[in-house]
């Protein structure tokens, strides 16, 4: 490092390429400065589920058999199969990443719409989830309906669980289960419509040719948001899908 | 002394490029992970069902952080800030479970 920095800009200053900015020493800074700042919007992300996963934790704990009938209405197939769906949407987005660290406009293009592509089968999946909920009346509200826990002999889904009836009081509770199924699985949701719209922005600009000109900030730093989206889900699937089959 | 050094300096400013294979092992072990977390969850482990669950979570959610989000071959900032970010985390929801688990100790 040189002892006058101010001249050695000086002298610099025709040979840098165009995105770097005036206030980084670096095109490495530079990188490593956007990179911090997207970690630190990641952390604060990190807190924002962070208290959903707690809100979730303390309830289960309160309200435990509620939720094992609650979870039980959930459809294992559909969750596995948008798991799958999401790693592989992270798998195209990370080779979205490496094409335009080696320059491939046509790879890039391609991750992009495909990651697009699977952004779109998860909600689809999602919507057909709460679709089913709606009809079942499991939506927390005035229309909510205890009949699947109250009686599960009627309902198909509990009575393949083995659910028994539930006591009025105990089957009220299944509402605070689907209050926050909602309000996770709606929050991941919504990150992933936000995730897809920049990413329809990405491909337009991607067959403009940006990102594949060695400046690939913008590309590796929204990977790095496909896939925090992606590790929300990874815990996501477990708890509200999984660890209450057998209770 | 000097030799020490050189890695450490490469590892700082160069721009490391995961290659494809990489990320193809990867995306094959998180769906042989999932397939394994969704297998454990009809048998009957008792309280080992949230436990393998979550182990299995903690496990793809790490591989993700250092090889699909590059921290594995990121500068010590970015090691850095990812490590203090799941302390934090970490801290406050075992601070917060604590007290709900202890707030009416004794008294039942």
């Amino acid at each position: 490092m040189s002892d006058s920095p101010a001249i050695v800009h000086e002298a610099d200053h025709h040979e840098h390429p165009a995105y770097l900015r005036h206030h980084f020493e670096s095109v490495e800074q530079q990188a490593d400065t956007t990179n911090f700042a997207m970690w630190l919007f990641l952390l604060t992300e990190v807190m924002f589920f962070g208290g959903l996963f707690t809100a979730y934790l303390i309830y289960r704990n309160w309200y435990y058999q509620a939720f094992v009938a609650g979870s039980h209405q959930l459809s294992i197939l559909w969750g596995t199969l948008n798991t799958g769906v999401l790693i592989s949407s992270s798998f195209t987005m990370a080779m979205g990443v490496w094409c335009a660290e080696t320059r491939r406009r046509q790879g890039l293009v391609l991750s992009l719409v495909i990651t697009f592509v699977l952004g779109l089968v998860f909600l689809g999946i999602k919507s057909i989830e709460y679709s089913e909920k709606i009809e079942k009346h499991h939506v927390p509200g005035f229309h909510y309906s205890l009949q699947s826990f109250l009686d599960p002999d009627s309902d198909e889904a509990a009575k393949a669980a083995g659910d028994k009836p539930l006591p009025l009081d105990v089957a009220r509770h299944t509402e605070v289960y689907f209050s926050l199924y909602f309000a996770m699985t709606g929050m991941h949701a919504l990150h992933m419509i936000i995730g897809i719209a920049i990413l329809g922005y990405m491909i337009f600009r991607a067959q403009a040719g940006a990102y594949t000109t060695g400046h690939v900030t913008f590309v590796e730093n929204f990977g790095l948001y496909w896939h925090f989206v992606d590790i929300i889900w990874i815990f996501l699937f477990p708890l509200l899908y999984l660890i209450s089959r057998h209770a | 002394m000097s030799e020490h050094k050189e890695p450490e300096h490469q590892d700082e400013h160069e721009h490391h490029i995961v290659s494809p294979m990489v990320y193809l092992t990867i995306v094959v072990i998180l769906l042989i992970g999932t397939g394994l977390t969704v297998g454990a969850s009809y048998l009957e482990l008792g309280i080992f069902n949230p436990i393998v669950a979550l182990a299995i979570a903690v496990i793809k959610a790490t591989l993700v952080v250092l090889f699909f989000m590059h921290v594995k071959y990121s500068t010590k900032l970015t090691k850095l800030t990812v490590g203090a970010g799941i302390f934090t985390f970490i801290t406050l929801v075992s601070m917060t479970l604590a007290d709900y688990i202890s707030r009416a100790w004794g008294k039942w």
